[in-house]
């Protein structure tokens, strides 16, 4: 699936809940099915500031492609890393740089998350981003 | 005077709107308090018909606007039983109010090794200030603790008192705990020592009567959003001997007598430390304030607020795992708690959903979060306007929080 396909069933998935109380409860699930990160990993520099809640995320390269895993001691923020776990692990640096983040609008994410919220929830996209960048660099200098 | 608070509710426009299409059900009073009608129509009408920079010129509007001014800053020194009006000096807020010491009479008397006191429980704008100062001047923040209760160590703060301790500075009402510290002991004691004790009343203002002169506390700071009156107006009273002392604060138009090259002069209190325009809006909105209070029966409105915080805490304890953070003996307003190990923001962002405004986080307080080894809380705060009924609200939507969260 491509990152874009990924995108749309994100949206789907989420957009079936009119009532932000069933959202809500959406995310509380995908948060207690995140794929857990090493804690060794858990480590000052992995977390990503602008979050209110603790967000460490880790990013590993393997076979070109970028794997996340992710923790947070708040349960929808591990939702809401797991949505875009879902959606951008797994990927190329050079795919996830182009990717469209739309869909943080579209899924009502980033208007009805409150604001110092849905600030975490752009920093986060921007580390995985980073790490993308970081990545295809280092691989271009090899 | 009687006590109705559907009256009261009355007077504030905003409790009757809806969020997410519920009733708003604000108990974040800490954090800013609503406004009476006639506070937003005070605020109006000064502009509709009253505009006028003051303290200059001659033409009426200009006579009106200061005489207006000059009169909120009367009621302001009558609600804080102060000596004399000289003594108060507007400002932005308690913020301001305690940049404004630190900067004037800390940093000209604060010398090397000297030491101020606050306390773990201190808002950051009563910690960041003197850190400033202790490292300008080389002198030493030493930091009153606090129990397991959330009340402060009062054997702790003897110990740490001495004569090198130079200012003592601490919250009456802790805006993360609910606690009431003994002001009038501290102020005793810090006295006894020859230091003096700067209050930061920004959360008791609204529930407790002050008397500066009783207290005999040589500073006290409080902001007028927290007590019905607009944001961007607060409160500094200082003892008119220190306030002579000081060097002036912010440099401009009004504090000047005369201003030349080579010398200028300051002008004498209050305006030594109010330069620049003023927030006329402000002070006259916080004026209006005050005179809407004066038409509650205080007693009657402390007493209610005690009901309000018993209840609340009574039914909140009904919620499986909830933990009070604060259980000081005496405590005003204020309902910290935490559910189990649920993220506070978790707790807050599902009962904002179904229309309860709380406040979740470090609530400024970083220190006092670190003590107690958690994230921070969720903090319900209550005013005047609440009732009971809300209180059963807010217990039910976290009971609801804590099923979808468990």
């Amino acid at each position: 699936m491509t990152i874009k396909d990924k995108t749309n069933k994100v949206t789907e998935d989420f957009n079936q809940f009119d009532d932000w109380m069933d959202k809500y409860n959406f995310l509380i699930d995908l948060g207690k099915n995140l794929p857990v990160i090493d804690s060794k990993y858990k480590t000052k520099n992995n977390l990503i500031s602008g979050c209110q809640s603790q967000v460490w995320l880790h990013a590993a390269y393997l076979d070109g492609k970028i794997v996340f895993t992710a923790d947070s001691d708040a349960v929808i923020t591990k939702g809401i890393v797991n949505l875009l776990i879902q959606v951008f692990s797994g990927h190329t640096p050079d795919e996830i740089l182009e990717a469209d983040t739309d869909f943080i609008n579209t899924t009502g994410l980033k208007e009805h998350l409150s604001p110092t919220r849905s600030n975490g929830l752009v920093s986060m996209i921007k580390q995985m981003k980073l790490y993308a960048l970081a990545f295809k660099t280092k691989t271009q200098q090899e | 005077m009687t006590f109705d608070v559907h009256k009261i509710r009355n007077d504030f426009p905003i409790l009757g709107r809806n969020v997410y299409g519920r009733p708003l059900v604000y108990l974040d009073n800490a954090a800013t308090t609503q406004k009476p009608e006639v506070v937003i129509k005070r605020i109006a009408s000064y502009y509709e018909n009253e505009n006028c920079n003051i303290h200059r010129g001659v033409h009426k509007l200009g006579q009106m606007a200061t005489l207006a001014y000059e009169n909120a800053r009367k009621t302001v020194q009558q609600f804080l039983r102060a000596k004399s009006s000289t003594e108060i000096i507007f400002t932005r807020g308690t913020t301001e109010s305690i940049n404004l010491v630190a900067a004037t009479y800390a940093r000209k008397n604060i010398r090397k090794g000297d030491e101020i006191v606050i306390s773990a429980m201190e808002h950051h704008a009563n910690i960041v200030p003197w850190q400033f100062i202790c490292e300008e001047n080389q002198a030493r923040l030493r930091v009153i603790p606090v129990t397991d209760k959330g009340e402060l160590d009062m054997a702790g703060f003897r110990s740490i008192l001495s004569e090198k301790t130079k200012i003592v500075s601490v919250n009456w009402i802790s805006n993360a705990l609910g606690t009431v510290n003994p002001v009038e002991e501290i102020i005793q004691l810090a006295h006894h020592y020859g230091a003096v004790v700067l209050l930061d009343a920004a959360q008791a203002v609204a529930h407790m009567p002050v008397d500066v002169i009783r207290l005999d506390c040589d500073f006290m700071a409080f902001s007028g959003h927290k007590i019905f009156a607009p944001m961007g107006i607060g409160v500094l009273y200082g003892k008119e001997k220190l306030l002579e002392n000081m060097p002036p604060y912010m440099g401009g138009g009004e504090m000047i007598k005369k201003v030349t090259f080579e010398k200028t002069t300051f002008n004498e209190l209050p305006f030594k430390f109010e330069a620049g325009t003023p927030n006329v809006e402000g002070v006259l909105g916080l004026e209006a304030a005050l005179q809407y209070l004066a038409g509650i029966d205080a007693d009657k409105a402390a007493d209610y607020e005690d009901q309000l915080l018993a209840y609340a805490t009574e039914k909140m304890l009904e919620t499986n795992r909830l933990r009070v953070i604060g259980q000081a003996k005496r405590k005003k307003s204020i309902l910290s708690f935490l559910i189990g190990d649920h993220h506070p923001f978790d707790v807050g962002a599902i009962i904002d959903h179904l229309g309860v405004a709380v406040r979740t986080g470090h609530h400024c307080t970083q220190p006092l979060m670190d003590r107690f080894g958690i994230p921070g809380t969720v903090r319900a705060s209550f005013s005047i306007y609440n009732t009971f009924e809300e209180i059963d609200i807010l217990a039910e939507s976290c009971k609801k929080a804590a099923q979808m969260l468990d």
